[in-house]
């Protein structure tokens, strides 16, 4: 298999585009033609091939431009990537997952040969070949959340588990959905999940902790999580809001094809066998409305979800203000015919 | 949503006798590649295979986590339980191949601690030793209080004493030694976090002191031994498949509900993860609850039973199973 990185910007020019195949492999994350809450955790077992489910950590064809993106977001703002000292060892832990687990899925992308404590990591697409010794920061040109976490798309949430909860006490995060790990820092999985509308009443995250409290090293699960943004842009913490936030005024119904994007979240939940820690990659895809529509399936679920979700989550998903002209551009494009189950295209 | 560890294919590479009542048992991965990573207060589930009656009992691991080209656990034999220990101590011998599961940890450390105290009573320094493993390759401080009937029955004792002078303290009550608990629990700096594994009474008295001297809940942390006591046989009903089974007297609910071919998650098989929580639909008769899981208020209810330590006795147990 071979990967063309597409050069691209996630700022500024938007340059950012999915290939025809790039759009096809979007994980759609509707399994049906409307959305509540649930507890929608599944294995993270290997995928249909070329899925983004295939592999443990998917490399796709942006992986290039986003680690370029997270370069200018880290020189701008290093508190992106915090660890609380006693987040160490599970930062290797995480470290020795991804470089383990690429290596095997990635050979022709990425190589790890070790002996004993001495580590030989090779990055093609990025260029970088190292010698460490794990276990030894001062041996890794800088921490090693912060070292994986420059090679591997998505965020990375480290999470201590203790007393019977989680907490959020590391993490690199540069592609989040308008939250800040700097305020996040510290809390416990109720604390950081309380603005979370109509879920806690649901009881969603009662059952969530007790399940992910339980996960068993080597049986990762996943979910899938959504919101809208406009134009591609990766970073939109609330740090930036100023520089994002306006872009919302510039929606008009000519302009929603082209700015609108689905933001799909691929959350995974792994145990550290080293630390007893979790950890939590979210990987953010985008998808552009014009190229959601070129799939039929997709394009009438599109519609009926966004039409009927709750007021509740049009608020919190931050769509109040054009919510009635995404209904009526989407509307357009759903011809009433009956949807198949599940996410994949027909 | 539920869980179990995966299983691992391991061959005895050696059986060690410790003390005359102790065995070490060490495994290695049948396939030669190195067994998974843990850390320090891991268990493993151990398949006992014997004859018809399929066991699984969890030990902790007490090899070091650094090494990962064999794991150790260590078992004291109990003549008087159900039959699993001595299986280990009579039938298992080097060569022989044994599924383990994966390592789970439900007594780990906390590593925000400034200091570690460690109180452990008997065959429950086991997880103490993989956590002194760990903690040796740099950390907070350690120091360990060992229980025990006699000098010679102290597994281990002299070993961690002399790798760790100053940090192990024996305590042997042949000798008419007991430990202070009250000063040890008010001399401690600030930021110490306190570990208890031993017998029930050693973790109730330990963690009744701590509580009284003022001791934060968060800072205090157990490992429950519970194994599944055995009883008098009873019959069950598994609703949702539609069986009906009977548990024989030396073997645990959740075995009988694994041995009908029903799927029973669990990790810890001791009464204390919460995994194998099973709904009671009808009770006839009365529920004897094992666990350190259900709350009180749940045991009043009736409503629930923790299949892998607790058992039943009357006419029909239905489960939701």
């Amino acid at each position: 298999m071979t990967i063309t990185f597409r050069t691209e910007t996630f700022r500024d020019d938007f340059t950012f585009r999915n290939s025809p195949a790039g759009i096809r492999r979007f994980p759609f994350p509707f399994h049906e033609d409307g959305y509540m809450y649930s507890v929608n955790i599944e294995p993270h077992r290997p995928g249909a091939p070329g899925s983004v489910f295939e592999h443990g950590f998917d490399v796709d064809e942006h992986y290039v431009a986003e680690m370029a993106d997270r370069a200018l977001v880290l020189a701008e703002d290093p508190l992106r990537c915090q660890a609380l000292p006693h987040m160490d060892l599970a930062s290797w832990d995480y470290l020795e997952l991804v470089m383990t687990t690429k290596a095997r899925d990635y050979p022709e992308l990425f190589t790890l040969e070790t002996d004993g404590d001495r580590w030989h990591w090779t990055n093609r697409p990025l260029g970088i070949d190292d010698r460490f010794t794990f276990g030894v920061t001062s041996t890794l040109p800088c921490p090693p959340l912060e070292y994986i976490g420059r090679q591997t798309q998505g965020d990375h949430c480290l999470l201590d588990q203790r007393d019977n909860n989680l907490w959020m006490d590391a993490g690199m995060v540069t592609t989040q959905a308008d939250w800040s790990l700097d305020f996040d820092i510290g809390m416990n999985f109720f604390e950081w999940h309380a603005p979370v509308p109509l879920a806690h009443e649901m009881g969603v995250f009662q059952r969530a902790i007790k399940f992910l409290t339980s996960i068993p090293q080597g049986q990762p699960s996943r979910r899938l999580n959504w919101t809208l943004t406009v134009n591609p842009r990766l970073d939109t913490s609330p740090e930036n809001y100023p520089k994002w936030g306006p872009d919302k005024l510039t929606v008009t119904p000519d302009t929603i094809g082209e700015k609108m994007h689905l933001r799909v979240e691929l959350q995974t939940f792994w145990r550290l066998p080293r630390s007893n820690a979790l950890v939590f990659p979210i990987r953010c895809y985008l998808l552009r409305f014009d190229d959601l529509v070129t799939i039929p399936k997709w394009a009438r679920r599109m519609h009926r979800v966004i039409r009927d979700l709750p007021p509740e989550l049009v608020t919190y998903k931050g769509m109040s203000r054009y919510h009635p002209m995404l209904v009526e551009w989407l509307a357009a494009h759903d011809d009433g015919a009956p949807t198949s189950p599940g996410i994949f295209p027909d | 949503m539920s869980s179990t560890a995966r299983a691992l294919a391991v061959t005895v590479a050696d059986v060690i006798e410790v003390t005359p009542l102790v065995k070490r048992f060490e495994f290695v991965s049948t396939d030669g590649a190195p067994l998974p990573p843990f850390s320090g207060g891991a268990h493993v589930v151990v398949e006992l295979p014997d004859g018809d009656h399929l066991r699984r009992n969890p030990y902790s691991l007490m090899s070091s986590p650094r090494d990962l080209s064999r794991y150790a656990i260590s078992v004291r034999r109990d003549d008087g339980g159900r039959g699993g220990s001595r299986y280990l101590h009579e039938q298992v011998v080097p060569g022989m191949a044994m599924t383990i599961s994966a390592p789970v940890n439900l007594f780990a450390l906390d590593l925000r601690a400034r200091k570690h105290l460690m109180i452990a009573g008997g065959i429950g320094i086991t997880p103490f030793i993989a956590q002194i493993h760990q903690l040796s390759g740099g950390g907070a401080p350690f120091e360990l209080h060992y229980k025990a009937r006699s000098a010679p029955l102290a597994a281990y004792m002299d070993d961690l004493a002399a790798r760790h002078p100053g940090a192990v303290h024996a305590c042997c009550s042949d000798r008419g030694e007991d430990l202070d608990l009250d000063t040890l629990l008010t001399t401690q700096p600030l930021g110490t976090h306190l570990y208890v594994c031993g017998p029930e009474r050693l973790i109730a008295g330990v963690t009744a002191r701590a509580a009284a001297l003022g001791w934060p809940a968060r800072h205090v942390h157990v490992e429950h031994f519970a194994a599944p006591p055995p009883g008098l046989p009873f019959a069950v009903r598994l609703a949702a498949s539609n069986l009906s089974i009977t548990v024989r007297g030396e073997q645990s609910l959740l075995e009988a509900i694994e041995e009908a071919g029903v799927d029973a998650p669990y990790l810890c098989r001791g009464g204390a993860c919460g995994q194998c929580e099973t709904a009671v639909v009808a009770c006839d008769g009365t529920l004897h609850h094992h666990d350190h899981w259900l709350t009180d208020a749940q045991r009043e209810t009736g409503d629930r039973i923790m299949p892998c330590v607790s058992r039943f006795t009357g006419r029909l147990l239905t489960l939701d199973r």
